[in-house]
């Protein structure tokens, strides 16, 4: 058994954690009986208000995903009902079989091209808003404060109003096409509503500053002294930058990538507007199950298989947060 | 060839990249504000200067009914969503260990994520279960949207509570605690003073975000209660309108003028901060002075 020059056994060092952990837990119960039933009336209504409209209407979503339409108020059949006396549950699985096994692959495909829209424009606003992150954090105090202002500014506007003025500009005779036309870069204007590219621009317009934001506050963490050090010691600066910045701002990385693939996997209004028939994503899909079709099981049924879909970049959101918290 | 050091190379760096995202991010809004002026119907073709759309505007009275509606929702939503925020950040930053921590900590932070049609079809679920129990819940109207508002706020104002929270000394809590007060006196004699500012910033940011929600509560709201950005949202789905362009204009200035000011009370701090700060460091430097003169 190796034995170090103090006498530090593997052992010893165990008994030690051990020793420590138990004396945790005794301070955090001495913290427990001094607070008491006190702490408790804080903790009870947020707990309660997000347990209540929080977590019930999950449960209610789960449950009615289970059930299938019918002409009734509320439209979809109980699940539990009283035959001769019995109690009958009946799961229906139609709805998930629905989405899977369909015959045009609709449910799939917009499954498919959400993930695949999500994930393109994380990565385009990870590309924008990584430079502006840096730029803000790097320069002068004053320009900062002047700059972070202008940025956060637009977001501080309607949403829809965002999206309508991109409707404007991105027109036949809107104002983009009037430019190209007028430099002679191009003959004739170019169709940019109603595609995929006027989605990618919306969602990238709308969501970077929720990219912008966690860098930000990742890089002005950043230990400058260290990229000094590389520089001094001749690493280029590509290499400086993928192994000394890239993993001194990972959580930023990863928070703000998870604000902006999570709401963009389920948008519903930039496709609606901007984006042409084609640009069917899963948002669209829930939003049309529900007002225009009215069946509430098949849209719950939707809702599940996003949440199944978001099940693992959520856990790494918050996991990236507790990080972040822990360090803090 | 101009030759140029490090720093002045990446100044310029600095100054394109701030431009360009400048020149993204306002050339859409600066074209709509311009457009609400034009005279002409169309809104991509500029004819003449007039106030017509505005006058259109404020003559719309469903818009007008929609901001009022709006409006209540959203004072009502901020308050009580700053104060379950404090709550919640009061316990994630001062209560660390109890049962069901951290899905306590997901339930305050999942509203802000999820995708709203997901949030808006389990709320709307939700309230048509209840509405068989509580009549209130049943008609769909303001106390509902005012609900679902709230769940999804709350979670904002928990994230700009629980930021300024944890730079709080907790020494400064546990000496009025030693000197008797209790835990509540301890609240609103200590912390809350302190956390002032964030509560401020709070409110505004759950009133911004409940102003603007259109999917939340499209969902949730009966078929009385229309919002703006609803009616903003039908009247941009039909076609582009110059009115759209007046009332967008106003919204942005509204926004601008609470930003600017928002500014203005940051730089005004931190200018009050480096002076204390100069005054600090002077009052130091002399007092050395004399103790070596002596």
């Amino acid at each position: 058994m190796p034995t170090g020059i103090s006498g530090i056994t593997p052992t010893l060092i165990r008994q030690k954690i051990k020793q420590r952990r138990r004396r945790k837990a005794e301070i955090r119960n001495m913290v427990h009986q001094e607070n008491g039933i006190r702490q408790y009336a804080v903790i009870f209504l947020p707990y309660l208000w997000m347990l209540l409209f929080f977590l019930l209407p999950f449960l209610i979503i789960f449950k009615i995903s289970f059930s299938v339409t019918e002409i009734a108020i509320p439209p979809y059949s109980p699940l539990v009902s009283f035959v001769d006396g019995a109690m009958q549950i009946l799961l229906h699985l139609e709805n998930y079989t629905n989405i899977f096994t369909d015959e045009d692959g609709t449910y799939l495909r917009s499954y498919l091209k959400s993930v695949q829209v999500a994930s393109f424009s994380t990565l385009f606003c990870l590309i924008i808003g990584y430079p502006i992150a840096w730029a803000l954090a790097t320069c002068k105090n004053t320009t900062r404060n002047v700059m972070f202002m202008l940025i956060i500014m637009p977001s501080w506007t309607s949403f829809v109003v965002r999206i309508y003025a991109w409707m404007t500009i991105m027109k036949k005779d809107g104002l983009i096409n009037d430019i190209l036309m007028a430099l002679g870069i191009i003959d004739e204007p170019l169709h940019m509503l109603q595609t995929d590219f006027a989605v990618y621009v919306g969602i990238v317009y709308c969501y970077l500053p929720y990219m912008v934001l966690p860098l930000f506050a990742a890089l002005m963490k950043v230990d400058y002294t260290l990229i000094e050090a590389a520089y001094d010691l001749g690493c280029r600066p590509i290499k400086t930058f993928f192994n000394s910045l890239i993993p001194q701002t990972k959580s930023g990385i990863v928070a703000g990538s998870m604000l902006v693939f999570i709401p963009a996997l389920g948008e519903y209004v930039i496709p609606e507007l901007l984006g042409g028939k084609d640009s069917i994503l899963i948002g669209r899909i829930l939003w049309q199950e529900f007002f225009n079709n009215r069946d509430w099981p098949l849209a719950s049924a939707v809702a599940i298989t996003m949440l199944a879909i978001l099940a693992i970049p959520i856990v790494w959101f918050f996991n990236a947060q507790r990080k972040s918290r822990e360090r803090v | 060839m101009v030759n140029l050091t490090k720093e002045q190379k990446s100044g310029i760096a600095k100054f394109v990249i701030l431009t360009a995202a400048l020149i993204f991010l306002y050339l859409p809004i600066a074209t709509l504000i311009v457009y609400s002026f034009n005279e002409s119907k169309m809104v991509t073709v500029w004819t003449e200067f007039s106030f017509k759309w505005y006058n259109a505007l404020f003559h719309n009275t469903a818009i007008i009914k929609a901001v009022l509606l709006s409006l209540s929702i959203a004072v009502c939503s901020a308050a009580a969503s700053v104060v379950i925020g404090t709550l919640a950040a009061l316990v994630m930053v001062r209560i660390h260990y109890f049962k069901g921590e951290s899905a306590f900590v997901l339930f305050m932070t999942a509203p802000m994520v999820l995708p709203e049609v997901i949030t808006g079809l389990a709320l709307l679920l939700l309230f048509v279960t209840l509405g068989d129990f509580i009549p209130w819940f049943a008609d769909r109207g303001m106390f509902a949207i005012w609900v679902a508002h709230v769940t999804f706020c709350s979670a904002y104002a928990t994230v700009v509570v629980r930021s300024r929270l944890v730079e709080l000394d907790i020494s400064v809590e546990e000496a009025a605690k030693d000197l008797g007060a209790t835990p509540f006196k301890v609240f609103f004699a200590v912390v809350l003073p302190s956390i002032m500012p964030a509560e401020v910033s709070a409110f505004l940011l759950s009133f911004t975000m409940s102003m603007d929600d259109l999917v939340i509560t499209s969902f949730v709201a009966g078929p009385e209660s229309t919002t703006l950005p609803m009616i903003i949202f039908s009247s941009v789905r039909r076609g582009l309108s110059p009115e759209i362009n007046a009332l967008a204009t106003i919204i942005i200035l509204v926004a601008a003028t609470c930003t600017f000011f928002a500014w203005l009370q940051v730089v005004q701090k931190q200018k009050r901060l480096a002076q204390d700060a100069a005054a600090a460091a002077q009052a130091a430097k002399e007092e050395r002075q004399a103790l070596l003169q002596r």
